[in-house]
């Protein structure tokens, strides 16, 4: 069967990784490749690299580092982070991506999202929902880098960008990103249960308890890592080993 | 010189990156006429099957690969390009080159994810040197919805989802993979260089 997938997440800004492995030597802690190398040969399933570049020469120097990484690892990685037309994607996919990932501009022109996966495959549209509990068992979908509400339900939202051709969607709690006390569950497994494209489940991992229970109650797919790994609280293996032990395929 | 078919868009990049990484030469074949110059062919897995077999058929590629295949040059269907060699597909309408007997479906399992995407096992089911130093049950990585279903004698490995698919198959000069190598780590590139060096074929 196939495997969970373990993927770390780098933040990438102006080409070079602002959020990443915390290197000791300074010359390569913010290299792209590097940080791309070390996570593949520990064992990483996927990488996802977020442009957060806030300008259009950062983000045009996104296309060298997806160059550059493709050049050297041969695991799929996922570019996500300021696409907003076809053109965006193709150039990205042509130079070595294997996914993107849209989260505003799938909001803002659904169509994207049909166009791409009809030009380029679903398996290779990622939408990115950024969600934001409002109630019980209720979540709001949020743009902009979670700044924005749109009053989207989260779950009607999901279910619409699988029929409009995603591939997988990258499902990130607000509430819980960054607080390491878990993944949202709930959310993550109501997403999960409603559609039939897999679901990676992102934000407010801080132990590896909560990778399991992402897997197991959340049924995720796939799990996206940032801190954690970067800082080397955990690393690949012992999060791998310990998925095993608990009867949890995965790739070692 | 390894020819790399390019049609369509997307990422064809990766599996020149890893020819590029084996040390071998290699050329993207935009022109039918492009692929006299080879004596590899790579169809690597671009989109869907209708506009896969579309551009193929536009550019009069695709008679130029079916007579290359005929030659006896070693090729390597990757994805799409495993499905395109087949007569049908569930994807779409359209014929595909229909040099393998068989037809292409959808995973039907409501239980399960789709597409089948990630790292999975490929069980040997007969020995090939395309194996050469590749463990039986090795991990590869997938992603897509259909498979091909064809007769056993052409099947070399299967790898298990909601049903055990052929994941690679085998006829004379052509191998075709459902996995993609070039995304396959160590494993993936030990796969391609095997392919390349064309023990397999004698």
């Amino acid at each position: 069967m196939v495997t969970v997938r373990i993927i770390p997440c780098l933040d990438v800004k102006d080409g070079k990784v602002v959020k990443g492995i915390h290197f000791e030597d300074i010359r390569i802690a913010g290299d792209p490749v590097e940080n791309a190398s070390f996570y593949s040969k520990e064992g990483a399933d996927e990488l996802v690299f977020l442009d957060i570049s806030a300008t259009i020469e950062g983000r045009k120097t996104m296309v060298d580092v997806v160059k550059k990484v493709a050049d050297v690892v041969f695991i799929p990685f996922t570019v996500g982070g300021g696409i907003s037309t076809l053109s965006d994607i193709e150039i990205l996919l042509s130079n070595g991506a294997d996914k993107i990932s849209i989260n505003t501009s799938a909001v803002k022109k659904p169509d994207l999202i049909t166009e791409g996966a009809k030009k380029f495959g679903s398996q290779c549209i990622v939408v990115a929902i950024d969600a934001k509990k409002i109630d019980e068992g209720r979540w709001e979908v949020y743009i902009e880098s979670g700044k924005r509400p749109t009053g989207i339900d989260v779950l009607s939202w999901a279910k619409k960008v699988e029929d409009l051709g995603a591939g997988e969607i990258l499902l990130t709690s607000i509430d819980k990103d960054g607080t390491q006390d878990g993944y949202d569950i709930e959310l993550t497994r109501i997403v999960s249960e409603s559609v039939k494209i897999p679901v990676i489940a992102s934000g407010g991992a801080g132990k590896l308890e909560h990778l399991y229970e992402a897997i197991v109650k959340g049924k995720a797919s796939a799990v996206l890592i940032a801190s954690l790994l970067h800082f080397r609280i955990l690393t690949i293996p012992q999060i791998k080993n310990y998925l095993k032990e608990k009867g949890i395929n995965v790739r070692l | 010189m390894v020819g790399i078919i390019k049609y369509g868009a997307g990422n064809i990049y990766s599996v020149a990156c890893a020819i590029k990484y084996l040390g071998k030469e290699f050329v993207l074949i935009e022109k039918p006429d492009m692929i006299d110059k080879v004596n590899f062919l790579i169809l690597p897995g671009v989109g869907s099957f209708d506009s896969g077999i579309e551009n193929l058929n536009k550019t009069e590629i695709s008679e130029k690969i079916k007579n290359k295949i005929e030659t006896g040059i070693p090729f390597l269907g990757i994805c799409l390009g495993l499905q395109l060699l087949f007569e049908k597909s569930e994807e779409g309408e359209k014929k595909g080159f229909g040099i393998l007997k068989g037809r292409v479906v959808k995973f039907k399992n409501r239980n399960l994810k789709i597409p089948h995407m990630g790292w999975n096992r490929v069980k040997i089911y007969k020995k090939s040197r395309i194996f050469d130093e590749i463990d039986d049950n090795s991990f590869f990585y997938f992603a897509h919805s259909y498979y091909a279903e064809t007769n056993d004698e052409i099947i070399l490995g299967k790898t298990k989802y909601d049903v055990d698919f052929p994941s690679i198959i085998l006829k004379g000069n052509i191998v075709g993979v459902q996995f993609h190598p070039e995304k396959s780590g160590k494993v993936g590139l030990l796969f391609l260089k095997n392919f390349l060096e064309g023990k397999w074929l004698l």
